[in-house]
């Protein structure tokens, strides 16, 4: 058993800003883990621009962004990263177990910030019915396979949800020479940015469906199309709107939650509805001495309220921690 | 052209069960599998209970071979390291008219040979089933249900089958029976093959296969069923397999769990005429919550994290194992629904009485492996177990898949022991399973896949041929 | 004649109003800040994006290295864009902010690289 000051669990924008900020209100015990071989999190497949205005006043992208906050801490010695790190347990007291290639770790630290992100909710939370072939995709592993990878999962595209990572992959599966045969939203406007309407879609004339659902996904070994109604204000299909938009790929992009498993396994009292840790104050949970920060404690629209969400996370650690002594 | 005494037409749990079983005797055997991989067709969607025999009528083949299975199981899945766990089931009767029938229930079931069940009642069920819905005032206990799960059992039945000389090969569609006195030539995409003895178990497609070889006694109507599996983290949410009182066509909506340990509600019964009608419905959903519902009050559909439809093969009332007599050599094993997966080795047995009784000459090889070696999944086991694995295999401690604890050593083990998909991965392992679907672990999977096979990622399929992940790529390999 | 649209500089995503007179904008209103109006008189006289992609890279230990241009490119030409983008290869590790390809499709602008790439291990 390994003693620590802290331990942050997460290397995306959270747990950097999470760490430094720490660092810099005097803990110098740390140790990050992160899961990837990289540091970054998501932000190195979101290679689009729009990240950091308020932070940075600048127009970054994605692993730009992430960049800045990589060589920050890589300069800061006593920061320990541990990357390849999958913790698989965490304990009431904290102990939290980690697996890498070729190690089983268990770690007690004094004080715990989860910076463990979001996941994307999946088809099967919003109950689209129909077949299970090939071809159906979260937006976000559409983006991995693009951007990390060079893989195109489809040529001829249909999404579910008009959030913004939807809209972008619009926009890329396009410039990568696939056809976006339209965005199905069920709701009245767009739950994405105006921005990325005007630049991810209408700039590429791509349809967008606004009052409409996806009543069935087709198709045995790939899928062959979708079959769309519109729907009214209670969201339930209107007779005799029915129409199929052929297409060999679906994205699901119909939002996002918070990944709290593990806190959860601890013991901390978790908001069934939103996945969130129930707190009374920012960042904090019902277990004194565990912080959660970014995404893993509510799904934040920009990156910027993540890091400054993430640095106060990192003080209130560090003042708990010195509260200890 | 390849001669065989043997040939198995379908790799469910049925045809894998008979290969496994014959492959103790010095007989040739081989086994076609249309699809990519065995367990691809009606099996992939079962269940995974192993049923007492409390729910068929006294009389019937099906009850017999389920008591005999039940017992057979338990001995078979020891012997090839499979997982089975005895949660025993309750049939709940929520009014005095229901909890009368649960008597003659009991009866039948006896008769059959179902051991140790108990009447118990609504303080019992307090006590030992608190989720169970305040409603229920008696049940039928039933302590011999267990779970297993339906595709790794079939993949390493295979597996021993394959140890001990048979054949397995997979992605074969037998197009033509010919009878070749005193042999059949199956006829492939892939080429003939001669075999003495051609059993049929075909699941969906038994009514088919049979008719090449001019036999059209029965037909196969699927069933649809649908099911839902909830959060693993409501993996304690029942103790016991729960049953509402079976109807005519159905055991009704059940809550159950996976042997992996995610509560599973449903299956809906359906008559479909598509035997490739897999897709799930919004009615499905709501009749299996509503009937979820009745039986445990507290499940929240949100808490569906994925879903799934199978099709049972029908043919009639009861099983149809038989020789056909108008095609000698040709053995029939049709019809195979619920209880197919616990009858499955007394199924095996009984064809291999079948088999002698017509002249086959079963004689025990001097060496027959019947261990298999076990393959570790660390999400079930110890930690301090976990330890020992990295220590000896450092890829153990290479976490693949988020949700479900899945190392890259425990998918390069399901490849080398017969995966080349990845649904094969997704079975054997749990990689994928769990409730982000696949977002996270998906593109390592391929890159596992790829390397092991030695195949371009482009080549990557789902379920075979035609379910290709990715449509196109910058990079070719 | 007036043409409403919505700006893209930042995420507000303000309702711009353009009065345009023989295809130039004359009068924007609706913007925050004045990068909108800037914005509205691109978008009227001639449109432009910031393109972002990837280039395929060779014993690095990515695959791909993200890029964008450092300056946004007419919109018309962006497909243009993809294509050229899709013939360069990448061998030299990079840092985030190296210019890669330099007088892009002649525009005038540069592609440079977003994330730091290093040599394969």
């Amino acid at each position: 058993m390994i003693k620590r000051d802290l331990v942050i669990v997460g290397g995306g924008p959270a747990g950097l800003a999470a760490a430094i900020s720490a660092y810099e209100n005097g803990i110098k015990d740390i140790l990050l883990l992160e899961r990837d071989q990289y540091l970054g999190g998501l932000l190195n497949q979101c290679i689009h621009t729009g990240f950091g205005i308020e932070y940075f006043k600048e127009v970054l992208t994605g692993p730009e962004y992430a960049d800045r906050f990589i060589r920050k801490i890589k300069n800061i010695t006593s920061i320990e990263i541990s990357l390849r790190s999958f913790v698989v347990r965490l304990e009431k007291d904290k102990t939290l177990t980690y697996l890498k290639p070729g190690g089983l770790f268990t770690v007690r630290p004094r004080a715990l910030i989860m910076a463990t992100g979001c996941r994307e909710k999946t088809r099967e939370m919003v109950h689209i019915p129909g077949t299970r072939p090939a071809g159906i995709f979260s937006a976000g592993l559409a983006q991995k396979l693009i951007n990390i990878e060079g893989l195109l999962p489809g040529k001829e595209v249909v999404i579910i949800g008009s959030g913004d990572i939807g809209l972008i992959m619009a926009r890329r599966f396009t410039l990568e020479g696939a056809e976006v045969k339209g965005i199905i939203e069920i709701q009245p406007t767009t739950r994405g940015l105006l921005r990325n309407v005007v630049q991810c879609v209408e700039d590429f004339g791509i349809p967008i469906y606004f009052n409409h659902k996806v009543l069935r996904i087709h198709g045995s070994d790939r899928v062959e199309k979708v079959s769309v109604a519109k729907v009214d204000e209670k969201m339930n299909e209107i007779a005799g709107t029915e129409f199929d938009i052929e297409c060999d790929t679906v994205l699901v992009s119909v939002g996002l939650i918070p990944e709290n498993e593990l806190i959860e396994m601890a013991g901390v009292i978790i908001d069934k509805r939103t996945n969130s840790p129930v707190s009374t104050e920012v960042n904090k949970t019902s277990v004194p001495g565990i912080f959660v920060c970014g995404n893993s404690y509510k799904v934040y629209d920009y990156v910027d309220s993540v890091t400054v969400d993430s640095q106060l996370a990192g003080k209130m650690a560090a003042e708990y921690i010195k509260g200890l002594d | 052209m390849n001669l065989y005494d043997i040939a198995i037409i379908g790799g469910g749990v049925v045809g894998t069960a008979i290969a496994r079983e014959l492959s103790r005797y010095r007989l040739t055997i081989v086994l076609f599998e249309k699809e990519a991989e065995v367990a691809f067709g009606v099996s992939k969607s079962n269940s995974g209970i192993i049923h007492p025999g409390t729910q068929n009528p006294p009389a019937s083949l099906k009850g017999k071979l389920c008591v005999q299975g039940n017992i057979l199981t338990r001995r078979l899945a020891r012997e090839l390291a499979v997982d089975f766990k005895e949660a025993g089931e309750l049939i709940v009767a929520f009014s005095e008219e229901e909890a009368g029938r649960l008597i003659q229930l009991k009866k039948d079931a006896e008769a059959l040979g179902v051991p140790r069940l108990k009447i118990v009642d609504k303080k019992w069920l307090r006590k030992n089933e608190p989720n169970l819905s305040g409603e229920a005032i008696a049940a039928l206990y039933a302590p011999t249900a267990g779970i297993i799960s339906p595709y790794r059992w079939v993949y390493d039945l295979a597996e021993n089958a394959i140890q001990n000389g048979a054949e397995i090969r997979t992605g074969l569609e037998v197009k033509k029976i010919l009878a070749k006195k005193p042999r059949f030539e199956i006829v492939t995409q892939k080429g003939a093959f001669g075999a003495r003895f051609v059993i049929n178990a075909a699941g969906l497609y038994a009514d088919d296969v049979s008719a090449m070889s001019g036999i059209k006694n029965f037909k196969i109507k699927p069933r649809k069923g649908e099911e839902f599996l909830l959060d693993k983290k409501l993996e304690g949410l029942t103790k016991h397999l729960l049953f509402p009182l079976p109807s005519n066509i159905s055991k009704g909506i059940l809550v159950t769990r996976t042997s992996d340990g995610n509560p599973m509600i449903g299956p809906t019964a359906e008559d479909v005429d598509d035997k490739t009608d897999l897709s799930t419905t919004s009615e499905g959903f709501r009749k299996v919550l509503e009937g979820a519902h009745k039986l445990v009050p507290s499940i929240n559909e949100n808490d569906v994290i994925a879903y799934f439809a199978g099709l049972r093969p029908v043919a009639g009332e009861d099983f149809i194992i038989r020789h056909e007599d108008e095609a000698p050599g040709f053995i029939n094993v049709a019809g195979i629904q619920s209880p197919g997966l616990t009858a499955a080795p007394a199924i095996a047995l009984m064809v291999a009485g079948i088999l002698r009784d017509h002249g086959l000459l079963l004689k025990k090889k001097a060496v027959f492996r019947k261990h298999r070696k076990k393959e570790y999944h660390l999400f079930a086991i110890p930690i301090a177990k976990t330890k020992k694995l990295i220590k000896k295999d450092a890829s153990y401690g290479d976490i693949v898949c988020r949700c479900e604890m899945v190392s890259a050593k425990e998918v390069r083990e399901a490849i080398a022991r017969g995966a080349t998909t990845m649904d094969g991965i997704k079975f054997r392992t749990r990689a994928q399973a769990g409730r982000c679907h696949g977002s996270f672990c998906t593109t390592r999977l391929m890159k596992i896949l790829a390397q092991e096979t030695g195949l371009s990622r482009l080549a990557v399929t789902k379920r075979g041929k035609g379910s290709e992940l990715v449509k196109t790529g910058r990079v070719s390999d | 004649m007036n043409k409403s649209l919505v700006c893209i500089e930042c995420p507000k995503g303000c309702v711009l109003s353009v009065d345009i007179e023989s295809s130039k904008a004359k009068d924007v209103k609706g913007a925050k800040c004045p990068k909108g109006v800037i914005y509205a008189q691109a978008e009227v006289e001639n449109p432009t994006r910031v393109l972002t992609s990837t280039l395929l890279a060779e014993g690095l230990e990515l695959r791909l290295v993200p890029v964008r241009t450092d300056k946004p490119i007419p919109k018309k030409d962006l497909f243009k864009a993809m294509e050229e983008i899709r013939k360069i290869r990448i061998r030299k590790p990079l840092k985030a902010g190296d210019t890669v390809f330099r007088n892009f499709l002649g525009l005038g602008i540069n592609l440079i690289a977003t994330r730091e790439v290093g040599k394969r291990r």
